[in-house]
């Protein structure tokens, strides 16, 4: 067991969907009968980055064997792998994805039952977000009231790439139920299916959707902070999955520089963007972009100047590194106490109640 | 320290601008509601004319969504880079603290009283029937 990372927080691995059949159970009578009937069960409601459709979303020699539930498999690659302190699991089913709202609030309380019973309840290491249907909010808002009574629940999970972006008026209800729960906006690569991945149009390759990837994350960013969510809801925090990191210094000069000129337009925001930005927004350690040289992650780590910024996670079971080398070379030492375990206490306040 | 006459008053016209050179320093006169204020015409960030700036005043809002204006048209905005200084400070709007625009004292003064002197009038020959602008540099 590699001892840096004993009782580290891991805020960023992943559940895998269940097959539509487990979540039977957890539907209720109406949608049970539905999938039923209308053939549904054999759906896979997976989204085109998950690890059965991506073989780079899955480490080779994480792949699961025969007969091994994910939950074993999380135990043995990671929880007690790495002597994991708590890790927060993301399951992201395609319920987000779906153009029937009633169908996917009500696989989302399905999933979000599922994770509970199937996971949760089976080891007290884990934590999860709350899978809310984005396809209308007062539905996403009724989610999160619904699980925010459960505190293994710590987070709220979107997708990077929605219908409209996450600082537009109509999506403040789910900030404002965030917020007031202590839950962050938790904000995961991937998208719809429906909305071109780039800015430019559909790309042909998933090598152009990984590196490109990003540009999502300062699009919701820059909408959040121009929208005047931070300001609307100052308790509110955010935190990027799998969205790396190395494009931020560039994204904070350039949104200090132009708010400068065009300040006007967004009167509420009356301080410097990237110190709201640096106060209101965490981001996921894996995966990193790895930068030919280690004095190049630390000189990029100094330029986001925040401390508070990483959290640690391993991204399982993404291949974003290889045997035990889930911090990269170039952290600097004196970080690791934050990294690893503080900046995510701080951040999600539900982990406090129960951190051991 | 030197007093400078550099305009008739008439030439500043009401919540316009003006750019005089004094000591060979570009300087910006503005009319604000009949008060005059000079600033040093060097943008701090690249130098563009603060003259040729447009009058703006201070956008705020309690709340995303509520728009108000403050001293109007008591700011210029930079024609360049839209940077935004206080006309009767110099102070940046955007960066307080770091960034300001030298301002200079200016008076009006009666063309009667300047042909007494001591005023230094070089480059505007002074009239006794006109009111005119004198800066100190």
């Amino acid at each position: 067991m590699p001892t840096a990372l004993h009782g580290a927080i891991d805020c960023d691995v992943h559940i895998p969907p269940p097959p539509t059949a487990a979540l039977l159970p957890y539907l209720d009578a109406y949608w049970r009968e539905q999938f039923t009937i209308r053939g549904l069960v054999g759906a896979d409601f997976a989204l085109t980055t998950s690890a059965s459709r991506t073989p780079l979303a899955c480490r080779p020699d994480w792949r699961p064997g025969k007969g091994e539930s994910g939950l074993a498999l999380l135990q043995r690659h990671v929880l007690d792998h790495f002597g994991t302190g708590i890790a927060i699991g993301h399951c992201l089913h395609g319920a987000v994805a779906l153009h029937t709202e009633d169908m996917a609030a009500a696989l989302c309380r399905a999933v979000n039952d599922w994770v509970a019973a199937e996971w949760l309840s089976r080891d007290d290491r884990l934590r999860a977000s709350i899978l809310v249907p984005t396809q209308n909010v007062a539905l996403a808002v009724a989610e999160i009231e619904r699980c925010a009574a459960d505190r293994r629940f710590v987070q709220v999970l979107v997708l990077a790439m929605l219908d409209h972006p996450l600082g537009r008026r109509q999506w403040w209800p789910l900030h404002e139920a965030a917020a007031r729960h202590g839950l962050p906006l938790g904000i995961h690569a991937g998208g719809l299916n429906r909305h071109a991945t780039t800015p430019t149009g559909w790309p042909s390759t998933h090598l152009e959707d990984h590196v490109v990837g990003a540009q999502a994350f300062d699009a919701q960013l820059a909408s959040l902070l121009t929208e005047g969510v931070f300001t609307k809801f100052p308790d509110l925090r955010v935190v990027l999955l799998e969205s790396g990191f190395t494009w931020l210094p560039t994204f904070l000069w350039r949104m200090n520089k132009i708010w400068r000129g065009l300040r006007a337009e967004v009167p509420w925001v009356t301080r410097l963007p990237a110190d709201i930005l640096r106060q209101h927004v965490r981001i996921t350690l894996q995966p990193v972009d790895a930068p030919p040289r280690p004095e190049m992650l630390a000189a990029t780590l100094a330029q986001i100047d925040c401390d508070d910024m990483l959290l640690f996670s391993t991204d399982y079971p993404h291949w974003q590194f290889d045997a035990d080398a889930a911090l990269p070379e170039g952290l600097p030492e004196a970080l690791l106490p934050k990294l690893l375990r503080g900046n995510a206490l701080a951040t999600f306040p539900r982990l406090a109640e129960t951190a051991p | 320290m030197s007093r400078h006459v550099v305009a008739r008053v008439s030439e500043v016209p009401p919540e316009g601008a003006l750019r005089v050179t004094v000591k060979g320093r570009p300087i910006a006169l503005f009319n604000l509601s009949g008060e005059f204020f000079a600033l040093y015409d060097r943008c701090p960030h690249e130098g563009a004319s603060l003259c040729a700036g447009r009058r703006v005043s201070i956008a705020v809002a309690d709340t995303p969504g509520e728009y108000r204006l403050e001293r109007r048209g008591e700011m210029i905005r930079c024609p360049w880079h839209g940077w935004d200084f206080d006309i009767r400070t110099g102070q940046s709007w955007c960066d307080p603290e770091h960034t300001r625009v030298r301002r200079y004292a200016v008076s009006v003064e009666a063309g009667e009283r300047l042909a007494k002197g001591p005023f230094r009038a070089e480059s505007v020959p002074v009239s006794v029937e006109d009111d005119y602008l004198v800066v100190e540099v």
